[in-house]
């Protein structure tokens, strides 16, 4: 049914000009308030005229009524209304006020800044690779005996191999006998044939030393060691662990490797490991080319040694290689010059270090 | 070892290219290191005479020549030669060539105002020889305007292998001829007659071994000839050792050296009238000296075998014979020695003096004993051919030992050992055709060895033989099994911590390094170490003499070099190794780190974000709780105590301990000491020994139920007075305890001295968080909690309630 508006009463539609006036007008939510509680307030304006209505007659009130209430309808729509624009407005306000320059340089994370050394991380790629194939990890201290750097992997007091090893020496002790530095990571195959019967499966990641220092050398450097002792370990395991590795290291489809019989006091036979490369003015690309590169020594471990390790050689057999973690890292990602490894250059460690976070894993790949 | 194509031609009959040849060797592990074609670099020098020779006009010792260069022009050219002279044939080379010897590329100069259009060579100056009296002086009948190399003949490559110790068979081309032929490249070609026709009119020498082990010298033949004549050798003997880089001396001493390298039979010549009475093999006596023939005076030891006469010591055995009586042009007499010398006592000697030669290197590595004589032979017979004369009988002192080995050989042992499948008969001729012998109607096979591989032990050495000449590339690789399904845990405890603190370091922006496990003695002392007993007896450099007590001399030096290259603000860590004595259990794993500048966590360099301000003693201290919570370390358990080695500021550092354990320091460095190491001021370090961490205790990956209160924490600020050295781990360490059940965190929030705090004290404010268990807490019970840690605190530090 529709209801014809009722006219207002002339005093009525003056008030409520005055009132929508002083809406337009309130500048804040407080006068807003103000006008509210002077309009529709207990006491104000409206409510006064609301009062009236019993006062007056069934057929005035029928008039009066739904004109009131509609003025108190208008009236608080429009306070909402003008609510809702001052709160916009104010937000408006503030957040032009909190306006900043985003073009500033935030403070970099510490985790961009800092950077772990290519050694570190080359050892975690190892760790990933060899983990995977079985493989376990051992240690030995850097101050060894000349018995187990020596002479229990078959180097004979006197003999010219000693002599190619240019060693770092202790000062006599009391029982006449010195320690040495480490010339090899080979100390600890024999720590750990003394320790562990067969099988064996580890590798041995560690700082060596030589007296040698030019180009290509430093009195410091790392190597890793691989051993494997079982009952049946054989030259063609050993091409198939050097292969995977290199594979899985340079993270080449096809690593090409040609075995060069060598010698090694603590291996027979024994083999240098060359791997396929091409050498350009740009440097050394691995697994394709026409020419070789020397990159580890390996062989079947010596009967002589296992002996020496209180192990029978006819029973148990295996073998070993080594190669030098510096020289590796340098062929994977480009460092031209060994020495600057161990410099502490910020700007090299920045520029050829690895981020806290890149964690080496076969899953996730070695390299980023 | 160096050889040329046609010496090793000498001895192989093949018709294999010089490419088959080298790649073949060096599958063999004969490794080839170089192929040099000599004729390469001397191919643009060219046959000259000289027309004229005047006197320059501004030089007394220089010429101007005119010079014939074949062509019909004559050029000048300035000479400075002793020998340039008119008539003279020699070697020109022309301007725009390159002179090999001394790398310089030749232009047209001006020599003392007068023009040079290009030079006469000396032997030095082609490479060829050290020689550079004077210029080549060739004979008058040299074709003028030929190619030198065409002439004289430098076609011939040489070819450089690298021989592993246990090769030493192949320090003479004959041995490199025979593994070549058993490797299937040709045939080994008969050795020339030995026959020497030895006459009774010359006298046969007599020797003495005197010395007190018969290993030391076990066999000495000796062989007078009479009437040689000394002087040049031929020129084919000349090219031959001049291409493998020797120098020609007189025929006498080619003939040894020349027989050293084509038989590896190290041979040595006196001048028989030098020699006063008969030779005695004997120890020297200490103090004894010789004039060598390297021109160098040896003083000597009783360790040191020598070869005496009358006089005094001639030679050193086995390594270098004496100057005083080596042969010379006018030598008529000679005595030619063949011996065996123990190889460790000529490789003592050769080290203690410091004397490498030939024969030394030989020596120490084994010379086939069954040579001597046959290698006497063959060197009487190359000197009666080239200095004619009359020879002697032969004296033989000692006896030639037998020099071979039998190994029991069981063939399967090349199957076990490399996994490839051999033919019994294959292996059977390899081993023959390396000089072994074999005998297969014993199982195992009974192989004997030849005498020149003293090398040869055992079955792998067999095996080996066998493998490198049928062909390592044979050996299929083959995959191994994976011990068991799962891969069992490959780290210890330790290999994951070092790795695991690398990251959590880097992680708060320390960059990595890696220095050296060696430090200066200052440092090492400076640090804790400097314990003789890990210094050096042979650093490498002053600077690198001691192993390191600690990892922190090596930052801080390291952080210097930085800063002084200009780039400050540094924060450097490593995780390595540091000693505090020569056992394995002294060495042990630190983590440490150094902070230099305003390189604070999350705030590094000047920045608009915030102060700027240097790094400071918490920071050091975070790092090092930081280090130690990422292993996971009892951050929480461990006390921290003012006290730290005396590398550190004595009033900003500390030790952090767990029980009687030291975990690690933290802590500014010492100003003096920094200041001694020309180091930037205010460094802050920490220092975590990683194996005095405990090991987590195995426990079940399950962990306990998850409980949380439904109940609201509640949280109390107290403020204390106390006096300024109190430690505020006492009073927090006083509230938790005041009420065990609910007090669950207690936390500094402001230390203040300053107005309103009376001097000599400082007020501590904390706030503890009580959280109830059963019901939410009233008031009384708040108050309760609250006296009781007044009363703990005061008790445990006399601190009182700030009003």
């Amino acid at each position: 049914m529709d209801v014809a508006p009722t006219p207002l009463p002339d005093d009525l539609a003056q008030l409520e000009a005055a009132i929508t006036a002083e809406i337009e007008t309130a500048a804040d939510e407080a006068a807003l308030e103000t006008v509210r509680v002077a309009a529709l307030g207990k006491k104000g304006t409206v409510a006064e005229r609301m009062k009236t209505l019993g006062k007056m007659s069934p057929d005035e009130r029928r008039t009066m009524g739904p004109a009131l209430n509609g003025l108190k309808a208008r009236i608080t729509d429009e306070i909402a209304a003008r609510r809702e624009t001052l709160v916009a407005e104010a937000l408006t306000r503030q957040l032009a006020s909190e306006s900043v320059d985003v073009t500033l340089d935030p403070q970099a994370a510490d985790i961009v800044a800092g950077r772990i050394h290519p050694i570190s991380q080359v050892m975690d790629e190892l760790v990933a690779i060899f983990a995977d194939l079985g493989f376990s990890i051992a240690e030995g201290p850097d101050i060894e005996t000349d018995d187990l750097n020596f002479t229990k992997l078959n180097f004979p007091e006197g003999h010219p191999a000693r002599d190619m090893h240019d060693t770092f020496f202790l000062p006599e002790r009391a029982d006449g006998t010195r320690r040495l530095l480490r010339t090899h990571t080979s100390p600890v195959q024999i720590r750990t044939m003394l320790q562990q019967k067969p099988p064996i499966r580890i590798i041995a990641p560690g700082r060596t030393y030589r007296c040698d220092s030019d180009q290509t050398h430093t009195p410091m450097f790392h190597q890793v060691e691989g051993l494997v002792i079982d009952e049946t370990a054989h030259i063609g395991h050993l091409k198939w662990v050097l292969t995977e590795f290199c594979k899985a290291f340079f993270e080449v489809e096809d690593a090409a490797m040609r075995f060069r019989p060598s010698y090694f006091p603590f291996t027979e036979p024994s083999y240098e490991v060359d791997i396929r490369c091409k050498r350009s003015a740009d440097g050394i690309e691995l697994g394709t080319g026409d020419d070789w590169l020397e990159i580890l020594g390996s062989g079947m471990v010596h009967p002589n040694v296992l002996r020496n390790c209180g192990i029978d050689p006819d029973k148990y057999q295996g073998f070993a290689w080594g190669m030098g973690i510096d020289r590796i890292a340098m062929l994977k990602y480009g460092m031209p010059d060994l020495r600057a490894f161990f410099e502490a250059d910020v700007r090299w460690l920045k520029h050829y270090g690895f981020q806290p976070l890149d964690r080496p894993s076969l899953g996730g790949g070695l390299s980023r | 070892m160096k050889f040329t194509l046609s010496w090793l031609k000498d001895h192989l009959a093949t018709e294999a290219s010089i490419d088959e040849i080298t790649e073949r060797l060096t599958a063999i592990g004969l490794e080839v290191e170089g192929i040099e074609d000599p004729a390469a670099a001397l191919a643009p020098f060219r046959i000259a005479r000289v027309t004229s020779a005047i006197q320059h006009p501004n030089a007394d010792r220089l010429r101007v020549l005119t010079v014939d260069p074949g062509d019909g022009t004559a050029l000048q050219v300035v000479c400075g030669a002793p020998n340039a002279r008119e008539g003279l044939v020699g070697v020109f080379a022309a301007p725009g060539t390159h002179i090999p010897g001394t790398g310089v590329d030749l232009s047209v100069g001006s020599i003392r105002g007068v023009e040079s259009h290009g030079m006469m060579l000396s032997e030095r100056e082609m490479g060829l020889s050290e020689d550079h009296d004077g210029i080549v002086d060739l004979p008058q009948d040299a074709p003028v305007g030929t190619p030198y190399v065409e002439w004289a003949r430098i076609d011939d490559p040489v070819i450089e292998i690298g021989l592993t110790p246990n090769r030493a068979d192949c320090l003479g081309v004959r041995g490199i001829a025979r593994d070549l032929a058993a490797a299937g490249l040709g045939t080994l070609k008969p050795l020339a007659d030995p026959a020497v026709p030895h006459s009774d009119d010359v006298a046969t020498p007599t020797v003495t071994l005197d010395v007190p082990d018969d290993a030391l010298c076990p066999a000495f033949a000796l062989c007078l000839i009479e009437g040689v004549e000394n002087g040049p050798s031929p020129d084919w003997l000349k090219k031959r050792l001049k291409a493998i880089g020797l120098r020609p001396i007189n025929r006498l001493v080619d003939v040894t050296n020349y027989l050293t390298y084509d038989l590896d039979r190290p041979l040595h010549v006196f001048d028989a009238d030098s020699v006063t009475g008969s030779l005695t093999v004997r120890m020297a006596k200490d103090g004894e000296t010789i004039e060598a023939l390297d021109g160098r005076t040896y003083t000597l030891d009783p360790s040191v075998v020598v070869i005496g006469d009358d006089k005094g010591v001639e030679s050193l055995a086995g390594v270098m014979g004496g100057e005083a009586s080596g042969s010379t042009d006018a030598t008529t007499r000679v005595l030619v020695e063949s011996a065996l010398w123990d190889p460790y006592n000529i490789a003592r000697t050769g080290r203690a003096l410091g004397l490498n030669s030939d024969a030394r290197h030989r020596f120490e590595r084994g010379i086939d004993p069954a040579f001597t004589v046959p290698g006497l032979e063959a060197a009487v017979r190359m000197i009666l051919d080239l200095c004619g004369g009359t020879a002697g009988p032969i004296t033989l002192a000692g006896a030639v030992p037998d020099g071979t080995r039998t190994i029991a050989f069981p063939p399967s042992e090349i199957k076990r050992l490399s996994g490839l499948d051999v033919a019994e008969d294959t292996a059977e001729a390899v081993l023959v055709k390396l000089g072994f012998t074999v005998d297969r109607s014993t199982s195992p096979w009974s192989v004997t060895t030849p005498t020149w591989r003293a090398d040869v032990e055992g079955k792998a050495d067999l095996v080996e033989e066998v493998v490198r000449i049928v062909g390592i590339d044979d050996v299929a690789p083959t995959p191994m099994d994976r011990p068991g399904a799962v891969a069992p845990r490959v780290l210890t405890t330790l290999q994951n911590r070092v790795s695991t603190t690398r990251r959590a370091l880097a992680a708060r922006g320390m960059v990595e390094a890696v220095t050296w496990s060696f430090v200066s003695h200052e440092d090492a002392t400076a640090f804790g170490g400097g314990s003789a007993a890990i210094a050096l007896a042979n650093p490498i450099a002053e600077a690198l003499s001691d192993m390191r007590p600690s990892l922190l001399p090596g930052l801080v030096r390291a952080v210097t070099r930085n800063v002084n290259r200009g780039h400050p603000d540094v924060a450097l860590f490593e995780v390595g190794q540091v000693f505090a004595g020569d056992e394995p259990d002294d060495q042990t794993t630190s983590a440490s780190g150094v902070r230099q500048g305003k390189n604070r966590p999350n705030a590094v360099g000047r920045h608009w974000s915030h102060p700027g301000a240097a790094a400071d003693v918490f920071d050091a201290k975070a790092d090092l709780l930081a280090a130690l919570t990422a292993i996971g370390g009892p951050a929480d358990k461990a006390e921290v105590t003012r006290d730290a080695p005396g590398h550190y500021h004595p009033g900003r550092s500390g030790t952090l301990r767990l029980g009687p354990k030291i975990l690690g320091h933290f802590g500014e460095l010492h100003p003096a000491l920094l200041t001694a190491m020309d180091a930037p001021e205010r460094l802050v370090a920490f220092e975590l020994t990683l194996e005095t961490v405990p090991e987590p205790r195995r426990k079940a990956t399950k962990k306990p139920a998850f409980s949380a209160s439904d109940l609201m924490p509640v949280r109390r600020d107290f403020a204390f007075l106390v006096a300024d050295e109190t430690d505020a781990r006492a009073i927090t360490r006083a509230a938790k305890g005041a009420r065990k059940d609910l007090i669950t965190d207690v936390t500094v929030f402001d230390v203040y001295r300053g107005q309103g705090v009376p001097e000599g004290q400082k007020s501590v404010a904390v706030e503890v968080t009580l959280q109830p268990a059963e019901r939410t807490l009233t008031d009384e019970d708040i108050d309760a909690v609250s006296s009781a840690v007044v009363a703990a605190v005061t008790k445990a530090t006399g601190a009182t309630l700030r009003g």
